[in-house]
């Protein structure tokens, strides 16, 4: 640690002037002393020999005159074996380590290391001495979890390396020397499990950067269906308070089709960290049979937490998820919220007396965000595998309106948009995704032509009902009245999602294919119907039937049952396929 | 101790600075006027020029009068003699009684370690069918009252406050009416709850910058109570004023205003407030319900916009009766499933024939002629309203359930209601 130190000259929230002596860089953490403690922070303007600093805890008690201890280091992450199953707060300290330490509260002051020191992990040596390699290249694997957990040569070290020594198979600390290396001048650089990186820079140890086409199966209908998600792909979802949001990104943290899981909670209720806490232990990931928070991380920086951690957890997230995906992973990361981060943007770019921009945000607010969410992204690796960071960010907008700067810049940079609309979850229809304002630019997992004819049937429904607010339900054509009905059944059986029921909540592809087919069948048809009211209860038997499908396992006795049900309803009126939706069909459904 | 300066730089509203070397920023200071002596608290330092806001506000402070560092934060004394006692903002007796200068407790502290909290599972009574019927409140939940200006939000408070299952309760007051601090008083003693109460109370003829001390005050002595294995429940009257009131602050310091002139964290100052709320692993329990009035009953509005995202759900009061629509509590599912087996069934039918009642209501304002079932259905809503929505109404949750199945059976019959055989066979009353 370099011998740097300077003095509080001023105090103005939790943001400290400092003046110092030698050499200071920007985003160089540095810890300012108080009596009673010592308080993290990070470098944010330089000016002169003033440093302006933001301290990650809370700034009373401090003087002026009061030290300033300069690290020489960025903001870093400990990488390594050990980060599963954790739950860390903005900085990387793990919250549990914390409470044994501070009790009740997150007392000021208090760090620990984001990694057991004491635990050993047994490590698999893969490289042999005489080996040439480089940074994002293993030297061995220890088992976690259900994964290899690569060990890495660290990300920052430039250029070649020859193993000169690396330790046998056996159990080792990931602060205990596994390996040596030597670089073309000689110089020795020992190796261990652990490394730290700075996580406002982007890890770059891939080989290519490959187009994300893979589709991320979430299990949700209107997101998997209507508004894809591809691993690798980015994509938002905004949406006024109480629409949801927050039960949409859990649901999907529980049956995203990925290897992990990282939840950033950022800014937001602490009951909600609490459930996840409470719940995770207790399922089981299927795909694994291990318990779901073994493929799970949470960075908790909640909305009580200081602002400045609450920047940097954002950061910290992705920087763990890009590590594991160096591992061919498939790794998920939501943040919930961002608006949140940018408003922690917001506050301290009052405190600098930056010109303010739209809201008051920073003028910088648009590139940031792009920057995170281009660390999202679907990469060969080294060794010729493949993993991929996806990104999914909520956004809070004021008042429900997305014409805020939060919501416009970050449109512009994800490939879905998933707005949550409030007339939609005041209706109770969960997910309150809204089918006419959202987009995705990834594949869908049923076809295209398929999913159009679902999406004008929306359309067509959406218009009539906006018809009949007008002239009233007499006053529509029965042809018309029926495609309205036919839409009100297409968003009640497959948009509609219930989240809390174990089989209705978990739908996976296949059967959202099997399931659409079916419906297109029932959405396509002509009907010998005489009246409305014949219609309306026609469509409703219908409907009902559909919903119970819905929650009956896919493929068991009941499925079978329900469906026969369906049919002969569906043959009781005469329905009748019209040609070009025998087309869509052909290869489907009997 | 403490330093003493007799020079103040400048005044500007209820801010002052001072030049002056090792203070500590948040430390209190006391300024000696004309008008006697007031608190006031460093909130910024600039080399040597400290800024001070002063609690008893900047009218009458004369560059000559003394300003004394105290060396020490804003603090509340705890003990259980806080108990039916009355404070302003800066602490000090509002009643008759001693001031308390024991066990002194610094306010607005760290926040809970997110892994010492525990999944809020209790439910906590208060009599009032619209709550605990239709949005149970949960212990440890944190709820504002979205209310307008002339509503009966505090007479609601008032109820609950003497009616809710807590041991503590403790009653932050901003921006109060003087009438309405009598109300509270007087209601209080009158209904046996006052020595269980303790208040915090800032009316508005106060000064501004005592407000903003009155949430953290409350939550400070409602956390030690906590950590003391008591069930707490805070009611906090208004929140629009503490915000207003750091808007004022704010303006003066010349900071960059975010939106409608609000400070850029308002919201992360309201969700360390309102974050407050917890059940302790192995203790006691904070519930916050705080009163938000919007300007103009507009939900967007900065205030109530930035609750809405920090709270878990809201009660909308309205009419005069707690909204069945717009209110939510958002925990209410951790608890409504273990009250009593008819709840959730008889909850969500009774407001799905609510939410018809109303479109039939405009249907009929819009001249429609009325069908034998419309007629149901507005007989079924005022009943509703009358027997179950009215604010005067005190019922336990199962008396306000059997109520409920009454209701039903009077206006519909069993196969109309949609609800389960075999809860039917169970509730339905037999007549």
């Amino acid at each position: 640690m370099t011998e740097n130190t300077g003095k509080v000259v001023s105090v103005n929230g939790n943001l400290i002037s400092v003046e110092f002596k030698g050499v200071v860089s920007m985003n160089e953490i540095c810890y300012v002393k108080v009596d009673d403690a010592i308080l993290k922070s990070e470098v944010i303007r330089i000016r002169g020999n003033v440093a302006q600093i933001q301290v990650y805890e809370m700034t009373n008690g401090i003087k002026c005159g009061d030290a300033v201890e300069f690290t020489g280091e960025m903001l870093s992450a400990e990488l390594g074996p050990g980060l599963l199953g954790q739950i860390y707060d903005g900085l990387q300290n793990p919250l549990p380590v914390l409470a044994e330490r501070a009790g009740w509260f997150l007392e000021r002051g208090i760090y620990a290391d984001g990694l057991n020191y004491e635990k050993k992990w047994e490590f698999t040596p893969t490289a042999k001495v005489g080996d040439v390699v480089r940074a994002g290249e293993y030297i061995g694997t220890v088992p976690e979890s259900s994964f290899l957990h690569k060990i890495f040569v660290p990300f920052y070290l430039l250029g070649s390396y020859t193993v000169k020594s690396i330790v046998a198979k056996g159990e080792y600390t990931v602060k205990e020397t596994v390996a040596v290396l030597v670089d073309g001048r000689g110089r020795e650089v020992p190796l261990t499990m652990s490394f730290k990186w700075p996580v406002k820079r982007a890890v770059k140890c891939y080989s290519e950067r490959l187009a994300p086409v893979e589709t991320m199966e979430t299990k949700v209908r209107l997101v998997d269906s209507f508004f894809p998600v591809a691993k690798g792909g980015t994509y938002c979802t905004p949406g006024p308070f109480g629409a949801g949001k927050t039960v949409l990104q859990h649901t999907t943290s529980k049956y995203a089709d990925v290897d992990i899981v990282i939840i950033a909670a950022c800014g937001e209720r602490a009951g909600e960290v609490v459930e996840t806490l409470t719940e995770f232990p207790e399922l089981i990931d299927p795909k694994t049979n291990r318990s779901l928070m073994e493929r799970t991380i949470i960075i908790c920086n909640t909305s009580s937490m200081p602002v400045a951690s609450r920047e940097a957890s954002v950061y910290t997230s992705v920087t763990l998820a890009e590590y594991y995906r160096q591992m061919g992973l498939h790794v998920l990361l939501l943040a919930d919220s961002t608006s949140r981060w940018a408003q922690a943007l917001r506050e301290m770019s009052g405190r600098l007396e930056e010109i303010p921009g739209e809201e008051a945000f920073p003028a910088y607010l648009e590139s940031y965000i792009a920057a995170f969410y281009e660390r999202a992204g679907y990469v060969r690796l080294p060794d010729g595998s493949t993993g991929s960071v996806t990104i999914g960010g909520t956004v809070s907008p004021a008042g429900g309106n997305f014409e805020e700067p939060v919501t416009q810049a970050t449109l512009k940079v994800v490939g879905a948009f998933h707005g949550l609309s409030r007339e939609r979850s005041d209706a109770r229809k969960y997910p309150a995704i809204d089918p006419l304002i959202s987009w995705s630019k990834y594949k869908s997992v049923i076809d295209v032509e398929k999913l159009d004819f679902c999406k004008s049937i929306l359309q067509q429904g959406y218009e009539t009902s906006a018809m009949m607010k007008v002239i009233g339900e007499d006053g529509t054509t029965l042809i018309d009245y029926i495609t309205y009905l036919k839409s009100e059944m297409l968003d009640a059986v497959y948009l509609q999602q219930n989240s809390f029921d174990l089989v209705d909540a978990n739908c996976g592809t296949e059967r959202q294919r099997y399931v659409t087919d079916r419906l297109i069948r029932i959405l396509g048809s002509s009907y010998s119907i005489e009246n409305k009211d014949e219609a309306r209860s026609f469509f409703n038997s219908m409907r009902q039937k559909f919903i119970d499908w819905n929650y009956a396992e896919f493929g068991n006795e009941e499925f079978k049952k329900t469906e026969t049900e369906i049919n002969n309803l569906y043959l009781s009126k005469k329905g009748k396929l019209a040609q070009p939706i025998e087309e869509l069909l052909k290869d489907g459904v009997q | 101790m403490g330093k003493v300066y007799n020079r103040i730089e400048s005044i500007v509203g209820n801010v002052i600075t001072v030049k002056a070397n090792g203070v500590q920023y948040k430390e209190l200071a006391q300024i000696s006027t004309r008008f006697g002596k007031s608190l006031a608290q460093v909130n910024k330092i600039e080399g040597d020029i400290v800024s001070l806001q002063i609690f008893a506000g900047g009218q009458g402070v004369s560059t000559g009068d003394e300003v004394r560092f105290l060396g020490h934060e804003m603090r509340v004394s705890f003990s259980e003699d806080l108990l039916g006692r009355i404070f302003n903002g800066s602490g000090e007796p509002r009643d008759k009684g001693p001031a308390l200068t024991e066990n002194l407790k610094a306010i607005g502290g760290p926040s809970v370690n997110p892994t010492k909290r525990i999944l809020a599972n209790r439910m906590l009574r208060t009599n009032i069918p619209m709550i605990d019927m239709f949005n149970t409140l949960v212990v440890s939940q944190k709820l504002p009252i979205f209310s307008i200006s002339g509503e009966p939000y505090n007479q609601l408070l008032a109820r609950i406050a003497m009616q809710a299952e807590a041991d503590v309760i403790v009653l932050g007051g901003m921006g109060l009416k003087y009438d309405d601090f009598l109300y509270f008083k007087d209601a209080l003693s009158k209904g046996g709850a006052l020595s269980k109460t303790v208040m915090f109370i800032h009316t508005a003829s106060d000064p501004t910058v005592e407000c903003m001390m009155i949430p953290d005050m409350s939550l400070a002595v409602a956390e030690q109570f906590a950590l003391q294995n008591k069930d707490v429940l805070v009611l906090l009257t208004d929140m629009t004023n503490f915000a207003d009131a750091m808007k004022e602050i704010a303006i003066t310091q010349e900071q960059v205003p975010s939106n409608r002139g609000y400070p850029g964290d308002l919201y992360s100052q309201l969700a360390s407030r309102y974050e407050k709320a917890v059940d302790f692993a192995d203790s006691g329990s904070i519930t916050v319900l705080a009163v938000t009035t919007m300007p103009g009953d507009d939900v967007t509005h900065p205030v109530p916009d930035n609750t809405g995202y920090i709270t878990e759900g809201q009660y909308y009061l309205k009419g005069g009766r707690i909204e069945p629509f717009g209110s939510l509590s958002r925990l209410k599912q951790n608890v409504n499933g273990k009250t009593r087996k008819d709840h959730r069934a008889l909850m969500d039918a009774m407001i799905r024939m609510y939410s018809s009642y109303k479109d039939t209501l405009e249907k009929k304002n819009m001249g429609f002629s009325m069908s034998k079932w419309d007629e149901k259905l507005l007989r079924y809503g005022e009943l509703f309203e009358n027997k179950l929505m009215s604010l005067s109404v005190n019922l336990t949750l199962e008396q306000a359930l059997d109520l409920g199945w009454d209701i039903l059976a009077e206006c519909f019959s069993r196969e109309e209601t949609g609800i389960k055989s075999d809860l039917m066979n169970e509730f339905w009353p037999n007549k």
